[in-house]
């Protein structure tokens, strides 16, 4: 190979690597989340999320492309533009309001602690209300988080320093560990833990200990369609999209596809 | 570019600094301590114990050391009982240990292989000038050919070390709080990305050119002997 | 054994040698550049590929990773915004994971890549140089005809280096959201709950991929000096 030839071909790898000026619109989700989103054997993304964000293009005649994204990078990458929409049930927590613009709500997923049956048992049996039933029973224990997930601000405020916090890249990576038992409990949006273990052979063993986490000024209200805030228009397309999804029955039918009450919630 | 994110996460980043102080300096020492016996073996010993050594070093040395650290942190995860049967649960259940097991592992291979180039390179001449003295082998190894194969190693070494601080980063992705992982926290509840890892940066920058700067002077410190006069 | 995730390990596999080979080629533009830079730069050119190669290799590969990927856009986006045209105020950085990851690649092991051409650069014989001078060459001519070919030579062994430990540098793109080994690996290990099974099958893999690399680096570096017998 001659100095030109090689030359010739590390210029033109370069140029093909050279990012072009983006046309269509990105959609990013998560695929590790099922059954709202995950990745398949053929490491396609599908689920949920991934139907109604090909619902809402269809309807509002946008030519989509759905990318996957790790979740601890999903709102920066969100603001860096590699993408300019995230439908992956995120919660529309006050803390991400400040950054991101939120559509209507789409899906309503309640958030849970997991754990052991015996640890769940404990819970129960303690005398408080509520959170603080978790809080004495889980004292001195080692919890799960996945990064930026809305349940880990609130865990980490609420608990202080009562507990030990492991944080996760993926809800997978926390449920490994879960069983393996090295963590005693984790947090999360109860129906993607129902699917990816409760509903499992794994799943042995495990329950929903305690109450439902609500405390409204960390989890919001419901799960939305995440935007960046200027994209005001875009805002209004995906709200107007959303509502006649809803009304002609698309969004029932995409529901019905992976659940059997409606995630819509009240 | 938001400063107070920065001065605010400096106290959590400096907490993160020991962990990755510790990580390093552990798996350093470990690894030292594993490889001269293990690159003596490989040069001087037996086949039987030869082969093996050389499949370990290029197990460790030729893949990431990211799949080493997943392969022990979460593979073992699948062996709980297994592991439980033998009373080694209680070790791969946290993720310090596994760190610290899967980084030895991978520094032990790559300073196996240093020492081991630095063994072969002291000249022939020095043996046997050694064994016309009369020593065993074992004096030969003891007292000529490990010293110096020492002080040839002394600059690749450096680098080792110097990769082994960098490579402790990647514990932040199996749940421990290093500098990395202190960042990424931080990061996901404020959304100052950027400013967080750039800090993280700098703090990795201070390590790497103060622990260069250190290793030198020990490097001039070692190799005195083999100064020229001027 | 594989439970089907075969198929998906393989590609994984294919993207991980387009991604090394393409961030490969970026790593040596970039190292002769940054040679170039340190050795006949000006001022300005040498201090710059001075702080660069200094940086780089002061700093993990992963926060490197973190940085460029979710730093880089923002920072072009808003610099071409402000100060390019109007036609421009729009302007939008499209980075796909693949782009992503071989510029952010190319950009660590091009300062790695920089050093070693500046080393092999440094060994060659003065003679040569002078030889090509006194038969009337000059720069472009000189070096294309006479410090090139010589210096590749050198840098063979140190290049091969880079590539060995880029090959392995790829599986941190992972994070990257990049579908390479490391990733599919990943899928598979979470969906089965096997992830022994599969990261043990990927370390597998990537010996492979380094295997065949340290036989066809040795081939090329037994071709490079053929003709040199004296030396060996």
């Amino acid at each position: 190979m001659t100095l030109k030839t090689i030359l010739i071909a590390s210029v033109a790898v370069a140029a093909l690597a050279v990012p072009a000026v983006a046309q269509d619109m990105r959609i990013a989700t998560e695929g590790a989340y099922p059954p709202f989103n995950f990745v398949d054997a053929n490491g396609e993304l599908g689920g949920f999320d991934v139907d109604i964000a090909n619902a809402l293009c269809a309807q509002a005649e946008l030519e989509c492309e759905i990318v996957a994204q790790d979740w601890d990078g999903i709102i920066p990458g969100l603001l860096s533009e590699r993408y300019d929409v995230i439908i992956a049930s995120m919660t529309m927590t006050p803390e991400r309001a400040e950054v991101v613009a939120f559509t209507d709500k789409y899906a309503q997923v309640p958030q849970h602690f997991v754990m052991s049956d015996a640890l769940a048992d404990e819970v129960e049996a303690t005398s408080g209300e509520g959170v603080e039933q978790l809080m004495e029973a889980l004292e001195g224990k080692v919890i799960g988080l996945v990064a930026a997930t809305a349940a880990e601000p609130y865990v980490r405020d609420t608990f202080g320093e009562t507990v030990t916090y492991r944080g996760y890249q993926k809800m997978d990576d926390a449920l490994q560990d879960l069983i393996a038992g090295r963590i005693d409990a984790y947090a999360d949006g109860a129906i993607p833990i129902q699917e990816a273990l409760l509903s499992t052979d794994a799943g042995e063993g495990f329950r929903f200990g305690g109450d439902a986490l609500s405390d409204p000024a960390y989890f919001g209200t419901g799960n939305g369609i995440a935007l960046r805030q200027e994209d005001t228009e875009l805002l209004e397309t995906f709200n107007a999209a959303l509502a006649q999804i809803i009304a002609d029955g698309t969004y029932a039918e995409i529901n019905d596809q992976y659940f059997t009450f409606n995630v819509y919630g009240q | 570019m938001d400063y107070q994110a920065i001065i605010d996460a400096i106290p959590k980043l400096v907490d993160g600094l020991w962990v990755t102080l510790t990580l390093t300096s552990v798996t350093v020492v470990l690894g030292l301590l594993f490889a001269i016996p293990l690159a003596i073996a490989r040069v001087a010993g037996p086949v039987w114990l030869n082969a093996p050594i050389f499949a370990y070093t290029f197990f460790f040395r030729g893949t990431p050391l990211l799949v080493q650290l997943y392969l022990i942190y979460y593979g073992s995860g699948q062996f709980r009982e297994a592991l439980e049967a033998i009373n080694m649960w209680w070790f791969f259940r946290e993720p310090w240990n596994c760190a610290i097991l899967a980084f030895t592992l991978s520094t032990t291979a790559y300073v196996t292989e240093i020492i081991r180039g630095s063994i072969l390179a002291v000249p022939t001449g020095q043996r046997e000038a050694a064994k016309a003295y009369g020593m065993t082998s074992f004096m030969r190894m003891r007292l000529v050919t490990i010293p110096q194969a020492f002080s040839y190693a002394i600059p690749t070494y450096t680098n080792e070390v110097v990769f082994q601080l960098q490579a402790t980063a990647l514990v932040s992705l199996i749940t421990l709080s290093d500098i990395t992982g202190v960042a990424t926290v931080v990061a996901n509840r404020t959304y100052d990305h950027y400013e967080l890892y750039l800090t993280a940066a700098v703090f990795y920058l201070v390590l790497v050119y103060g622990l260069l700067f250190i290793l030198k002077h020990v490097e001039r410190y070692l190799t005195r002997h083999m100064r020229t006069i001027e | 054994m594989l439970h089907g995730y075969g198929p998906l390990l393989l590609q994984g596999l294919a993207m991980t040698i387009g991604v090394s080979l393409a961030s490969f080629l970026v790593a040596f533009v970039l190292g002769l550049v940054g040679a170039w830079a340190k050795i006949r730069g000006g001022r300005i050119a040498r201090t710059i590929a001075e702080v660069y190669t200094v940086v780089i290799r002061g700093v993990p590969e992963l926060v490197l990773i973190l940085l460029i990927f979710y730093g880089t856009p923002t920072l072009v986006q808003s610099l071409v915004r402000d100060l390019g045209p109007e036609s421009l105020s729009r302007f939008r950085l499209e980075f796909d994971p693949f782009s992503a990851g071989v510029l952010t690649l190319g950009l660590i092991y091009g300062a790695f890549a920089t050093e070693v051409f500046r080393g092999a650069i440094q060994s060659i014989p003065k003679g040569q140089v002078e030889a090509g001078q006194a038969y009337g060459m000059r720069g472009w001519t000189l070096a294309r005809l006479v410090v090139f070919p010589q210096m590749l030579r050198f840098a063979i062994s140190g290049l091969g280096n880079v590539w060995l430990v880029m090959i392995k540098a790829t599986a941190l793109i992972s994070v990257i959201q990049l579908n390479e080994l490391m990733r599919a690996a990943d899928v598979a290990a979470a969906n089965t709950r096997e992830p022994f099974t599969f990261y043990l099958a990927a370390s597998f893999l990537y010996l492979g991929i380094t295997a065949l690399s340290l036989v066809v680096i040795k081939t090329v570096e037994i071709r490079a000096f053929r003709g040199n017998e004296a030396r060996g």
